[in-house]
């Protein structure tokens, strides 16, 4: 196991390097220069100028260049966004990683559980209408067109019934008063609902291997108990009502991402437990006399779990780039939204930058289906 | 006794009543296994279009692809016949008749005119047809290389199996529309270029794996043992055995490409960073830019007919893949096959 992951982590390395290779020479390739680019900025002072030139080793040749573009890269300097002046790229992007990574996270998770759900449950009760139902409006939702859904979503919730703002992270009138910076209030937020999720697993983890099926009764409570707590500790503080704005912000994104990437787990679940359903030991388990949700649940669903987590990967790149394309329509101020921007202003720094972290982001997610995977399947876990 | 009349041959001749056996003959003919292998082509597609037709889901698909693909060819037809192109140019035409742009539908502009008096349907029409060339080209690009490489690297295995599958490993990895969004910053992207880098990034990614996963299994076919024995070359071995079969699963495939290339012209579009003269994703920008999305329903003909296509189109070529799969992959059928 410990070799598995160290193989992986190895590829993991290899395909950064890869993805800053092939940035740097797509730059590179492009027509004009990426020196005469930089050097040719009227918006830079001659000092800076002179200071980035020296810094990117610009009047090199190309495989210095390129050397020097990869130490720079690994050390954490993306040089200085265009855009954004005086501030470093990596300044800007630690800014707005934060928020996309939520918006992903939520999202993904949201929409596993929900497609699972749903995948096993219309494979089981094959020819329903539940079936027809989730089918179709499951690879609508799939194939919508997502700019068009994420605006259809702020119309209707936003505009016509007014539950919801429009759009952004926060509402400046709300903040006017606010000693905080939205992004301390916003680390704050992650750090509570890291806790939860913590908190959540070990007592799911702890109470697991009773030696029964199925959960105590009381495990289902004590998480819902920790959940409501949140909100009271919130609303105890002073920040209360600044969290509240944000939250009200993050709702109408993260449910548009949500539909749109459900669908590709329900279907992809719905033909991997149609292919278990036919093993011999969910007949076995049916002829034990076990309960036909123990035989879903624990039998066919565990089982069929196994190629829906291979290939989660690609649902995560699906909501990786459903991310950027929601984060554009509600104009929240993630890494899609800001390598959208860099790319209309032409900020060379900030687009590498940010492309960069997009890769970065979905090499954290190979790595987390990777862990996943070795968890949930015992013949590598033994290796 | 041996009755000397009798003769031996009649004895052990044909007794009346039973056929000659039918003539088998060992070294047939080219212009005779074509027709051979026409008819089983035939009769496979029969039995795949049986099951095909089981999906309901799978059929009115194919149905709305045809009603596309009909939209598509009209649009010349109607340039040339009914519609004048200094009105009803996709893209240059402008709609004296009305006073005020967008107007909304009436006779003449069955779907009304966008904000610059452009006829919307004709808009709409024009884009179909680029969206078709898009989606097919990038098809192709992607099952013409994935089949390649999942052959070849499922052949020969060792160092170019390696290679192949890394760099497939490396693409997966790529989040495609972020990529695209970046390679608009630095390069002008046309419909050909589009379709091109689709096409690539497909066919050398994830596509690749599961022909190859696939062409595995048909290597290791007692014909494929055969024709190596009867001398067949490496290269006839992939070209005549190999890849005919990964065929049927090289369309599915295809099926999901289009989905895909679609999907992303018109989000490259709506965002308003490629190179085109008229997409349904242009259709929705133009829309986005003038402000009249928060319209609602208000501006409706600005933006349902191109998102509504987008979706239909994309998602007809999805569940058309689907049903496909029920065909190609026995396991999810509902009866045994």
């Amino acid at each position: 196991m410990t070799n598995y992951l160290a193989k992986r982590a190895g590829q993991m390395v290899l395909t950064l390097f890869l993805i800053v290779t092939l940035t740097f020479f797509l730059v590179q390739a492009q027509p004009g220069d990426y020196a005469t680019f930089y050097a040719l900025n009227p918006d830079l002072p001659a000092e800076v100028r002179a200071q980035i030139k020296e810094s990117f080793g610009l009047d090199k040749p190309l495989w210095e260049q390129y050397l020097i573009h990869m130490k720079n890269t690994f050390t954490g300097n993306f040089g200085v966004s265009f855009g954004h002046f005086p501030r470093p790229v990596i300044e800007v992007l630690a800014e707005r990683l934060p928020r996309t990574a939520v918006l992903f996270l939520t999202a993904t998770a949201a929409s596993f559980y929900i497609g699972f759900f749903l995948g096993k449950a219309i494979a089981w009760r094959r020819g329903g209408v539940l079936e027809y139902a989730a089918t179709i409006s499951g690879a609508t939702l799939f194939t919508a067109f997502t700019p068009a859904f994420g605006l259809m979503m702020i119309w209707i919730f936003a505009f016509k019934l007014g539950w919801l703002p429009v759009g952004k992270f926060l509402d400046p009138l709300v903040w006017r008063g606010a000693e905080v910076s939205a992004n301390h209030v916003f680390s704050y937020m992650l750090v509570t609902a890291a806790a939860f999720v913590v908190f959540a697993f070990l007592v799911l983890f702890l109470f697991r291997r009773s030696g029964r099926i199925g959960r105590a009764p009381w495990v289902a409570p004590v998480i819902v108990a920790g959940a409501l707590a949140i909100p009271v500790a919130w609303a105890f503080s002073d920040l209360g009502y600044l969290a509240l704005d944000i939250l009200r912000h993050m709702i109408l994104p993260i449910v548009t991402l949500t539909l749109i990437s459900f669908a590709g787990t329900m279907l992809l679940t719905r033909n991997s437990m149609l292919e278990t359903m036919r093993e011999d030991y969910v007949m076995a388990a049916r002829a034990k006399g076990l309960p036909e949700k123990v035989v879903r649940d624990r039998h066919a669903a565990r089982n069929a779990l196994l190629p829906v987590v291979t290939s989660l990967v690609y649902s995560l790149i699906f909501a990786i780039d459903g991310s950027v394309i929601i984060e554009a329509v509600f104009s929240w101020p993630g890494t899609g939204m800001t390598l959208l921007d860099a790319v209309r202003s032409e900020d060379l720094p900030l687009v590498m930058g940010a492309m960069m972290f997009i890769g970065l982001f979905s090499l954290l997610a190979h790595v987390i289906v990777d862990v996943l995977y070795v968890y949930l399947d015992p013949r590598i876990r033994y290796q | 006794m041996i009755n000397p009349h009798h003769d031996q041959h009649a004895v052990i001749g044909e007794p009346p009543g039973i056929p000659e056996p039918p003539f088998v003959d060992l070294h047939p003919g080219r212009s005779q296994m074509a027709m051979a292998r026409a008819r089983l082509a035939l009769r496979s597609f029969r039995s795949g279009w049986a099951i095909f037709v089981e999906s309901r889901i799978g059929l009115l698909s194919l149905a709305t692809i045809v009603l596309f693909a009909l939209m598509a060819i009209s649009h010349p037809i109607l340039m040339v016949t009914v519609w004048d192109a200094e009105v009803y140019d996709p893209v240059t035409g402008y709609a004296f008749d009305r006073f005020e742009h967008p107007s909304p539908p009436n006779w003449k502009h069955p779907l009304g005119t966008d904000p610059l008096g452009r006829d919307v349907l004709s808009q709409l029409l024009s884009s179909t047809r680029s969206e078709f060339v898009l989606g097919i080209t990038a098809a192709l690009v992607t099952v013409g290389i994935a089949t390649t490489v999942g052959a070849v690297a499922a052949y020969y295995g060792g160092l170019v199996d390696a290679l192949f599958m890394r760099l497939a490993d490396l693409i997966i990895a790529l989040p495609g529309i972020s990529l695209l969004i970046v390679l608009s910053a630095l390069f002008k992207l046309n419909l050909f270029y589009l379709a091109l880098i689709i096409g690539l990034l497909g066919g050398f990614g994830g596509t690749a794996i599961i022909l190859k996963s696939q062409a595995l299994s048909i290597r290791v076919k007692p014909y494929i043992e055969a024709a190596r024995v009867a001398g067949g070359g490496h290269f006839h071995i992939i070209f005549v055995h190999i890849i005919p079969n990964l065929l049927p699963l090289s369309l599915l495939y295809m099926m999901f490409t289009v989905t895909g290339a679609i999907f992303a012209e018109a989000v490259l579009s709506f965002l308003g960073l490629l190179d085109l003269r008229m997409s349904w994703g242009i259709m929705i920008h133009t829309a986005n830019t003038g402000g009249y999305l928060l319209g609602g329903t208000r501006y409706w003909w600005l933006i349902v007919p191109a998102s509504a296509s987008i979706t239909f189109l994309c998602s007809a070529f999805y569940l058309v893949g689907r049903a496909l799969d029920e065909v190609v992959n026995p396991r999810l059928r509902r009866h045994h096959g």
